[in-house]
């Protein structure tokens, strides 16, 4: 029998009338508790983007004013807007956690011919974005 | 095989931005988030007052921070994103339409970043 | 007092049915039984016309991967007692099509494992008399974990990329080319980029990182697609930089 295209057909599996191909769902992603944290985090890419938005309209309403800066400085107080920062924060810090937990998988650092363990690697990123964390905060509290 | 040589080139370089935007985003982003969109609004910590936050900003070192601080992670949004949409609402066939408007809308972020930064006073 | 078990087992027959169906077996329930031999004791006693692959029982051949409750498991290591008692739910492996009952055709996967080239590419071989390879314990470090794998597909089964993307070379294949390109015996490191660079090769891979969960040897196939992606990158940016070292 030999395989010919049929329409939808995957590349490299030719088409066999007896085969079953069990179609996967548009909602593969909610049936698995994993599937869906790993889309979670995907989407957290949404927040990223949401907030240079907003840290693009501070810098632009800076450049306009005080007055410009303090309507931008009220809308950032609506509630609406509180909540949606909230909601960035924490999937913000999911994708950071998620990205330093899985950091030393891609990094392989070898010390002297051993590798150096994963908790380090990942306590390493940890400590990094501690400090780096602190010292943004300090200029900009100063 | 030709028209797999631009494509062939164009991946590493998006994925290298999509990284090198993910450690941005991962690294600066929440303390950001923290002070600029829950601290001083909700007045938990004492706000920048207007001279101030422009006096820091117009640093040029500051500048170019905040450049890469939005640059990157659109391109990490932008990978991302893309992806997220082939797989979840498996719309692969739509590919040149999503490629556009995730890499064009990053670029255009990009560019705008620029703008705004470079037209600081 | 004789306990049993329920299994749910996909049936399909392409010559009677339109799409797979499930039925029913009881089967003696013992502490030591795996899932394995649940079917071989249906096979023997219950249905003979049950179809499926085993081969070693001991989780070296990589033969007997099936669902069980909707995860990815070798039949021969995944103990009944596990899931007693309610009932057991085993399934062809998912991503591929079913030939029948518990069959899947596996073509697909063989193609792409071919099309990565995993044996040791020189270019010149050694004659004899020169003698051995020598590699040092840190160089067979390298490579190790990624020779562990025994081909069993579990991690196909848990990709969805690889469900949604037929030009996705899949986890085990990348990660036995990673095997070959980190020997130190190995010179075909840039050929085997080259196949896996195209289109969605490699990037396809979205770090969901089931395969590395599936996977019963511990190969970490996820580990091995992001150090590939970051080899990649850096050929790439050499080879931006500095295009006339072409190797």
């Amino acid at each position: 029998m030999t395989p010919h295209e049929k329409k939808g057909a995957t590349q490299y599996t030719p088409y066999h009338p007896r085969w079953y191909r069990t179609r996967v769902s548009t909602y593969w992603w909610l049936w698995k508790w994993y599937y869906l944290k790993f889309v979670l985090r995907e989407l957290s890419s949404i927040f990223v983007a949401y907030f240079v938005v907003i840290t693009l309209l501070q810098v632009h309403s800076l450049s306009r004013g005080s007055e410009t800066y303090a309507r931008f400085e009220e809308r950032m107080r609506n509630p609406l807007t509180i909540a949606l920062n909230a909601i960035s924060f924490f999937f913000v810090l999911f994708h950071a956690i998620t990205w330093f937990n899985l950091a030393p998988r891609a990094i392989v650092a070898r010390l002297g011919g051993k590798r150096v363990p994963d908790i380090l690697i990942a306590g390493s990123n940890y400590v990094a974005w501690l400090a780096i964390s602190a010292t943004v905060a300090w200029f900009i509290l100063r | 095989m030709a028209a797999d040589a631009p494509k062939k080139l164009l991946e590493p370089f998006f994925w290298t931005l999509f990284s090198a935007g993910g450690v941005v985003a991962a690294l600066l982003m929440p303390v950001h988030i923290f002070l600029f969109g829950l601290a001083f609004p909700l007045g938990w910590l004492q706000d920048l007052s207007h001279g101030r936050a422009l006096a820091i900003i117009e640093h040029p070192l500051v500048r170019i921070y905040l450049f890469v601080f939005c640059a990157l992670p659109l391109f990490h949004w932008a990978h991302r994103f893309r992806y997220t949409l082939y797989d979840g609402l498996q719309i692969k066939h739509l590919n040149e339409v999503i490629t556009v408007f995730c890499y064009g809308g990053a670029i255009i972020g990009t560019a705008l970043a620029g703008y705004v930064l470079w037209s600081i006073p | 007092m004789a306990e049993t078990i329920q299994l749910e087992v996909t049936r399909y027959s392409p010559e009677h049915d339109a799409a797979p169906t499930f039925q029913r077996f009881e089967v003696p329930y013992r502490k030591d039984w795996v899932v394995l031999d649940a079917l071989n004791y249906i096979k023997d006693k219950l249905d003979g016309s049950l179809s499926y692959r085993w081969s070693c029982r001991m989780g070296i051949c990589g033969s007997c991967g099936m669902m069980v409750n909707g995860q990815p498991k070798l039949t021969c290591a995944t103990f009944l007692s596990h899931y007693a008692p309610g009932a057991v739910r085993v399934e062809p492996l998912r991503y591929f099509p079913v030939v029948r009952d518990l069959v899947i055709e596996m073509t697909d996967f063989v193609v792409k494992l071919q099309k990565v080239k995993p044996w040791i590419i020189r270019k010149a071989e050694k004659s004899l008399s020169d003698g051995e390879y020598p590699q040092t314990p840190q160089q067979l470090d390298a490579y190790k974990q990624f020779s562990m794998c025994i081909n069993c597909m579990l991690c196909y089964a848990a990709c969805p990329v690889y469900g949604l993307d037929p030009l996705f070379a899949g986890p085990a294949a990348i990660a036995l080319a990673q095997r070959y390109n980190l020997d130190s015996r190995d010179q075909g490191a840039k050929e085997r980029m080259d196949i896996l660079s195209q289109h969605e090769g490699i990037w396809g891979c979205t770090f969901v990182g089931e395969c590395t969960e599936a996977c019963p040897k511990n190969v970490d196939p996820a580990g091995a697609i992001q150090q590939y992606k970051l080899t990649a990158a850096k050929e790439w940016l050499k080879s931006l930089l500095m295009p006339w070292g072409a190797k």
